[in-house]
């Protein structure tokens, strides 16, 4: 019983610490002065401009008729996730070493934070592309709702495990917090953004399928479009992807935790 | 209870390992007051990284059953970009404090006045500390862990902080961390000397004292 009441105390002072951070976060982030939270919806909004603009210049012509907007907002909001994710993530301990004098918290805290903050945000602008999108009947509405929930869930762990190993990573090793943005560049046009691993010759799409992100952006693909286009993916190898990152990346942070000095 | 057991801490340098505490054991009950004696360089402020939680140790342990203060008017947690009164609120939802009842004391205590509603990053060094002490005295702990003399601002805003530690808080343990004997002497019933990471015990602060202007120039 003893162990069972600390382990949940422990858990509701974990819970108040998290909270704590992130809206010292949001605040940090946003300002007081500014327009606040809103930015976080002003990147897709941008995003939506140029969605508009393509369309008109090329009166909606992607293969098989597959609906341009639709194609690129599934493509972009993927993107967004593991890109901000992993940026934001980057180098994000050192500076708030400080905050470690109050012993609650513990750079998990500072990491989970920063994590949720991220995910929150990108489901948001997701969110909200839809439904700009969806009311302006620029877009229809998805054809099956719970597999790109799914999928979307799916990549947001991917997303937040990316994280936790660049942060440690970033963290451990100046040379990697060097080339993690070169990385990223070279992610960005195999990840799924603008292609479909159908359109590939048949000897790429097993290639193309090797690649995490492409699994899930065709799972989101496969429950926005439905029976409209053919879908390649494998859950279980995303899943199998975001487990091996989670338990390395929490090994790498621990052994970081452990060696951490705060000035 | 604050309990340190066989703690070792030792750093990478250039070429190896640098220990700079060696199997440290010292035990500060409730209401207690220690002094920490040891010149610049002996681990004194490793110590206080330790003790608040800040650090692990390399080996060994240490068990808190009592809750444990930030170092005493530590303003390095600050986020700049934040307002004092934002300052306020986060360290309060960390510790679980009342915010509302903590603003007034701070407010008054402080005495920021409008300096409070803007960011910490324009505030004077003093007016730094003034902050992060009234906040150390706005949140309940059962023990303070003071790194060096409390000297913060002026003469008067001294004594207020003296009043407010020494006197109101005087059945609270302290872990007083100084290279200065006599605001030890003035403040703790038992002292520890740190000499090149190991620490010595002793029965009385006078052991304590003379035992430590021996070896201060070791």
């Amino acid at each position: 019983m003893q162990g069972a009441s600390s382990f949940w105390e422990s858990l509701v002072i974990q819970w108040r610490v998290v909270r704590a951070l992130l809206m010292r976060e949001i605040i940090t982030r946003y300002g007081r002065h500014n327009i606040g939270f809103f930015w976080l919806f002003v990147e897709p909004t941008i995003f939506c401009c140029g969605v508009m603009e393509i369309r008109v210049l090329f009166h909606e012509s992607v293969k098989g008729g597959l609906p341009m907007a639709a194609f690129a907002i599934t493509g972009y909001s993927t993107v967004l996730l593991w890109r901000n994710c992993g940026n934001h993530c980057s180098g994000s301990i050192t500076p708030n070493l400080s905050l470690l004098y109050h012993h609650n918290v513990r750079v998990i805290d500072v990491l989970a934070s920063r994590i949720i903050l991220e995910l929150a945000g990108c489901a948001m602008s997701f969110m909200m592309l839809m439904i700009v999108f969806g009311a302006t009947g620029i877009i229809k509405p998805p054809e099956d709702w719970i597999l790109l929930m799914a999928g979307y869930l799916l990549m947001a762990w991917f997303a937040g495990a990316l994280a936790i190993w660049v942060c440690a990573m970033t963290e451990l090793s100046e040379v990697f917090e060097r080339i993690w943005h070169p990385i990223t560049y070279f992610m960005l046009p195999i990840s799924g953004l603008a292609f479909m691993v159908d359109w590939l010759p048949q000897k790429y799409q097993k290639l193309a399928m090797a690649v995490p992100m492409v699994n899930g952006v065709e799972m989101i693909r496969d429950g926005y479009f439905g029976k409209v286009v053919r879908c390649h993916y494998s859950a279980l190898y995303l899943v199998c992807w975001s487990l091996g990152l989670t338990l390395t990346g929490l090994t790498l942070l621990k052994i970081f935790a452990r060696t951490v000095e705060p000035q | 209870m604050i309990t340190l057991d066989q703690v070792t801490k030792s750093y990478e340098m250039h070429g190896g390992h640098r220990t700079v505490l060696d199997r440290i054991n010292l035990r500060v009950n409730k209401g207690q007051k220690i002094g920490i004696l040891g010149r610049n360089g002996s681990g004194k402020s490793t110590m206080v990284r330790l003790i608040s939680g800040a650090e692990y140790p390399t080996s060994g342990s240490i068990t808190r059953s009592m809750s444990v203060s930030w170092p005493l008017a530590f303003a390095g947690g600050f986020q700049g970009s934040l307002s004092g009164l934002d300052n306020l609120r986060f360290v309060c939802r960390i510790y679980d404090a009342s915010i509302e009842r903590a603003i007034p004391f701070v407010e008054e205590f402080s005495e920021l006045g409008r300096y409070l509603r803007e960011p910490v990053k324009n505030y004077s060094s003093g007016m730094r500390a003034r902050l992060a002490f009234a906040l150390s005295m706005a949140v309940e702990f059962d023990c303070f862990l003071i790194d060096e003399v409390v000297a913060v601002g002026d003469h008067r805003f001294h004594v207020k902080c003296h009043e407010e530690l020494f006197v109101k808080r005087r059945d609270r343990a302290m872990i007083i961390v100084s290279h200065n004997p006599a605001f030890i002497k003035a403040h703790c019933e038992a002292a520890v000397v740190l000499v090149a990471g190991t620490l010595h015990h002793f029965k009385t602060v006078d052991e304590a004292f003379s035992f430590y202007s021996e070896h201060e120039t070791e």
